[in-house]
């Protein structure tokens, strides 16, 4: 028996896992803001909840590559410090491979800045292969206009 | 290749007069390969008259690709009389699980008090693989697996030999992860593994109107395996994993629906029948009933 090379990740149109397949599904029944990286690191769907903080719908911007996220949706913790994007949840739970979960201030498209509270963790297939990252806002109760 | 069905009832063997035109036994698809290797898509209670008949012309290899563990495409495993071959060399793959082996699973069902003989005990010799989601070569052909959405850990299967294919996804519910209509082709389970397929062997357990009673049970609507078939550029469907309910005329009526859905391509839709024959080869692919 020969094993050959699998199919591409990471790259737009290419083939999605069910775990991410169902957790799209997920998402989109769902009003709470969330988001979907794939195991490339590309932000491959966000629900239309989430098309509120980044002000167009998914269908209209589409795949995000992780580095261009930054400019879409900015980031601070609670002292208003920019954050590196491995360090927010969804980069932590990408590269450390483990939930993780904190305040946030998010900047969105209309300028506004938001406290929410982020979660995100990785999905692990019945191996133990990592399937992406689903990351959810909860909006909290401060909201500030932005610089 | 050259595949032969044995059985294509779904979720319970249906025996009587009035299912013996496309079948009782449930799941089970003998292929036979140029190579000579044989595999075993599924152990429903077809593996039962398959076993009768491959007996007496054991291969040198056996691969049973199991595409779950519900018993409907298990129960047959035990009554396979190559299983009680001394010797033979069986490969069982599966859908893998983080908690328990592939063997652990097969065996809370091959073993007392649901089954006389522990799978520990049979005379062949039996290895467990998880499916491969990775192209693997079994003789002349490449099979790669993919979980599909059904209940449970599932998967499909995809072979492909001399540049023909043939795909394997008859529990699979597509419509849990999204609406097939609208969902772009590459979020639609089991697609990549569906694509371009010559013939895909899929279920198709319900009726339209019947599926609203049953959604999340794990299985398709006639109108929702057309469009997976039809997005994955499918060339020819055959319905599969027949509802234990449906007799053979009610199942020709759901054919008739499923040919009024693709007019001028009926011929591109059909059920899948104990004892069909589908032959791929390089020139062309037949099918006798």
């Amino acid at each position: 028996m020969v094993c050959a090379m699998s199919a591409p990740l990471g790259v737009p149109g290419s083939p999605r896992s069910l775990p991410l397949i169902l957790a799209r599904e997920l998402a989109s029944n769902l009003a709470t803001p969330m988001f979907l990286m794939d195991p490339g690191g590309m932000l491959v769907f966000y629900n239309d909840a989430a098309s509120t903080l980044l002000g167009k719908p998914f269908a209209e911007l589409g795949e995000i590559p992780s580095g261009d996220f930054g400019a879409a949706l900015q980031l601070a913790n609670l002292n208003g410090d920019t954050l590196r994007r491995r360090d927010s949840p969804s980069g932590r739970a990408f590269f450390e491979r483990k939930p993780a979960h904190m305040p946030l201030m998010v900047t969105t498209y209309d300028g506004v800045r938001r406290e929410f509270e982020v979660t995100a963790y990785p999905l692990f297939g019945a191996t133990g292969e990592m399937h992406g990252v689903v990351t959810v806002f909860w909006e909290g109760t401060n909201e500030e206009p932005g610089d | 290749m050259r595949a032969r069905v044995w059985g294509c009832r779904g979720s319970v063997a249906a025996p009587g007069p009035d299912t013996v035109k496309y079948g009782g036994n449930t799941s089970c698809v003998e292929v036979r390969l140029e190579s000579g290797h044989a595999l075993v898509l599924d152990a429903g209670t077809g593996m039962r008259p398959l076993g009768v008949q491959m007996q007496q012309d054991l291969p040198v290899e056996l691969h049973v690709l199991l595409t779950h563990l519900h018993m409907d495409h298990l129960q047959g495993l035990g009554f396979f009389k190559p299983l009680f071959a001394p010797g033979l060399e069986i490969h069982i793959w599966g859908p893998s699980s983080p908690i328990q082996h592939l063997g652990e699973r097969i065996a809370t069902y091959l073993s007392p008090p649901l089954f006389p003989v522990r799978l520990e005990d049979v005379p062949s010799h039996i290895t467990f693989h998880d499916a491969p989601e990775e192209p693997m070569t079994i003789g002349s052909a490449t099979i790669r697996a993919a979980k599909v959405t059904h209940q449970g850990p599932t998967v499909g299967y995809r072979i492909e030999e001399n540049g023909r294919t043939l795909v394997y996804l008859p529990d699979h519910e597509p419509s849990l992860g999204g609406d097939l209509a609208t969902v772009p082709a590459e979020w639609m389970s089991g697609h990549d593994i569906a694509r371009e397929a010559d013939v895909l062997l899929h279920d198709g357990q319900y009726r339209d109107r019947e599926y609203g009673e049953h959604i999340g049970w794990g299985h398709s609507s006639i109108g929702d395996a057309m469009e997976f078939a039809n997005k994955a550029d499918v060339d020819k469907l055959v319905l599969f994993h027949h509802d234990p309910y449906h007799t053979d005329d009610e199942l020709e009526e759901l054919l008739v629906e499923a040919q009024d859905k693709w007019p001028g391509m009926e011929d591109r839709v059909c059920l899948a029948s104990e004892g069909m024959t589908i032959v791929l080869e390089e020139d062309g692919v037949t099918f006798t009933t």
